[in-house]
């Protein structure tokens, strides 16, 4: 028997006066899932995902939960899911405990002050709860809108940009934190970054989405394998867009910023290409293999870019 | 979830402020009649004593309490709208509306939930004025009849005919703050930041209370529809014989809107997308 989302988004579209912010995005989260929600800012992913949770109504489209439609008068399957959108918004007059004490209490269920204790030492809260939230670090909030959001063991956890705002020492708890929920405590996580290695790191499926729409959606390990084939070159000539363009390498070329070019191709075409540059007089700095999902990344959103000639 | 939301009201220092601004404007005002409170009603009184013979304690806690509910019409309304335009939009500015919304609870229970802990919160503080205003004047200044001067006449109620009036009066006047707390909440929840609604309602009230109080024809046709007409219905239980037919009409208007304004800030929050 096929297993059923515990999630799922079915043609979502949502436009904001003429800006179409999302359209006609499609995804379903499994049990156990790390999925991450790649896109650059502005590329619709905080939109799909107050779409999940009933924040923003689309305009199209459906989100099911477990399987069943969600909608105004379904909300009560968001107990089923814990979410911090954006940043960790808190009552800031209050303490850590007071302010993870009432969302529990409307997160459905009964919870005690045992589970309470229990997620604040999950995040590593304890011992700072009775202090004000105005006094906390943002990594503190983060970590205490996570708290909020697992208080009442939902299925899923959705995380938008959670590393938002976190110096490199809070980055790499956050990164730590994130893995052990989906390690030790089995819980199925949604989230978004628009730093990519995050996600290469941590999602085992993804979506990338770019301008409201999706781009691709899949496996990590599928959907890095084409990044193998990826070349980066560094040239020296100012004027060198033009004449690859005009070569048979134009096809290739999939991603340019300054000196440095981007081709799609097999990495044994390497030295056929090098030697085609350094008969071209484009006087090469250096090249490489690159392996990384950014490249991957630019080279599918700015593809159109590319094939358009704005490169 | 009630409890939680007066928790959150009576957790937040700018909620004392109105409490402290009604003490003090009822503290400065029985002062100032301490001080010079016989010279005040001997001036008011002028045209009475030429033709009446007027004996005993008139200036007494009655008469004290009367004016400082005189004086207090505008401004409680605006107290009002301090923490009642702050609910929801006040919560939008801060960013916990998105997270309160991503809990399992209806659209329609937060608003509820909010609009009676804004009428928790307008119930105390009547009860507050009632305490400094009546209460306090009374142990400063002693029991009395009080004399109720209108502009073409004057009532004189007994001492122990008094007291349930101020009931009736302070219960009148929940009934008006509940309508004020209403039109915030609405405003409140067009907005994301609490300024506007604030702003809004103190506006709104003071612009239709000029419509109400000013005696030009052209705002007669109106007046009657104005619940700002309405709100000041709690004078008429110091009136000999008390106009209940006009009291229950300006309850009835004033019900109407509050019950309008519940219901289309219940219909917009429900449909609104939460951007903040």
């Amino acid at each position: 028997m096929e297993q059923q989302p515990i999630i799922e988004a079915r043609n979502l579209s949502k436009s904001f006066g003429n800006f179409a912010a999302v359209q006609d995005v499609s995804f379903s989260i499994y049990q156990g899932d790390v999925y991450g929600f790649l896109g650059q800012n502005g590329a619709g992913k905080s939109t799909t995902m107050r779409m999940l949770l009933g924040l923003i109504f689309p305009d199209n489209g459906s989100v099911y939960i477990k399987g069943i439609h969600f909608n105004n008068n379904s909300r009560h399957l968001l107990k089923h899911v814990g979410a911090v959108i954006e940043r960790p918004d808190l009552y800031k007059y209050l303490s850590g405990w007071d302010n993870l004490r009432m969302f529990a209490k409307l997160s459905g269920g009964k919870i005690t002050n045992e589970r309470l204790n229990e997620v604040l030492d999950v995040v590593g809260l304890k011992g700072r709860e009775q202090d004000k939230v105005k006094g906390y670090s943002q990594g503190m909030k983060q970590r205490l809108g996570i708290a909020i959001a697992m208080v009442h063991n939902p299925d899923l956890l959705i995380l938008d940009e959670p590393t938002n705002g976190l110096d490199p020492q809070g980055i790499y708890e956050m990164r730590l934190l994130i893995q052990r929920l989906s390690k030790d405590f089995g819980k199925t996580i949604l989230i978004s970054s628009h730093l990519l290695y995050e996600i290469e790191q941590m999602a085992t499926r993804m979506i990338i989405i770019h301008k409201g729409k999706k781009v691709v959606e899949g496996d990590v390990k599928t959907l890095m394998a084409p990044a193998e084939n990826l070349m980066q070159v560094r040239l020296q000539n100012n004027n060198a867009i033009s004449a690859i363009r005009s070569s048979e390498w134009g096809d290739l070329l999939t991603y340019h910023e300054g000196d440095t070019y981007t081709f799609k191709m097999p990495q044994t075409d390497m030295p056929v290409l090098n030697e085609w540059l350094v008969s071209a007089g484009l006087g090469v700095l250096e090249i490489k293999s690159t392996h990384s999902l950014e490249s991957y990344f630019l080279s599918l959103t700015n593809n159109e870019h590319a094939k358009a000639g704005a490169v | 979830m009630l409890r939680l939301e007066l928790y959150k009201i009576f957790k937040r220092p700018r909620t004392y402020i109105s409490f402290a601004i009604v003490t003090a404007i009822a503290m400065v005002i029985q002062l100032a009649m301490l001080a010079d409170g016989k010279n005040f009603i001997s001036f008011a009184l002028q045209a009475v004593t030429e033709q009446f013979d007027i004996q005993g304690n008139i200036l007494n806690g009655y008469l004290v309490a009367y004016i400082i509910l005189q004086s207090l019409l505008v401004q409680i309304p605006l107290l009002i709208a301090l923490v009642a335009g702050d609910v929801l939009a006040g919560e939008a500015g801060m960013g916990t509306l998105r997270l309160l919304l991503t809990k399992p609870q209806s659209r329609t229970k937060i608003v509820l939930v909010k609009f009676v802990a804004s009428l928790c919160y307008a119930l105390m503080l009547i009860t507050w004025l009632a305490v400094v205003a009546l209460g306090l004047s009374v142990l400063i200044f002693g029991e009395g009849d009080l004399i109720n001067l209108k502009s073409d006449s004057f009532v004189v109620l007994l001492k122990h005919d008094i007291p349930w009036r101020y009931v009736a009066a302070f219960g009148f006047a929940a009934l008006a703050m509940a309508t004020v707390a209403s039109l915030a909440l609405l405003l409140s929840s067009f907005a994301d930041n609490a300024i506007g609604p604030i702003m809004g309602t103190m506006g709104v009230i003071v612009v239709l209370m000029i419509f109400s109080t000013l005696e030009l024809p052209i705002f007669a046709v109106i007046k009657k529809y104005l619940f700002t007409t309405h709100m000041i219905g709690w004078k008429g239980f110091f009136d000999d014989p008390v106009p209940y037919a006009a009291i229950l009409r300006s309850a009835t208007v004033l019900l109407a809107y509050t019950v309008a304004f519940v219901s289309i800030t219940i219909f917009w929050f429900n449909r609104k997308d939460i951007k903040s």
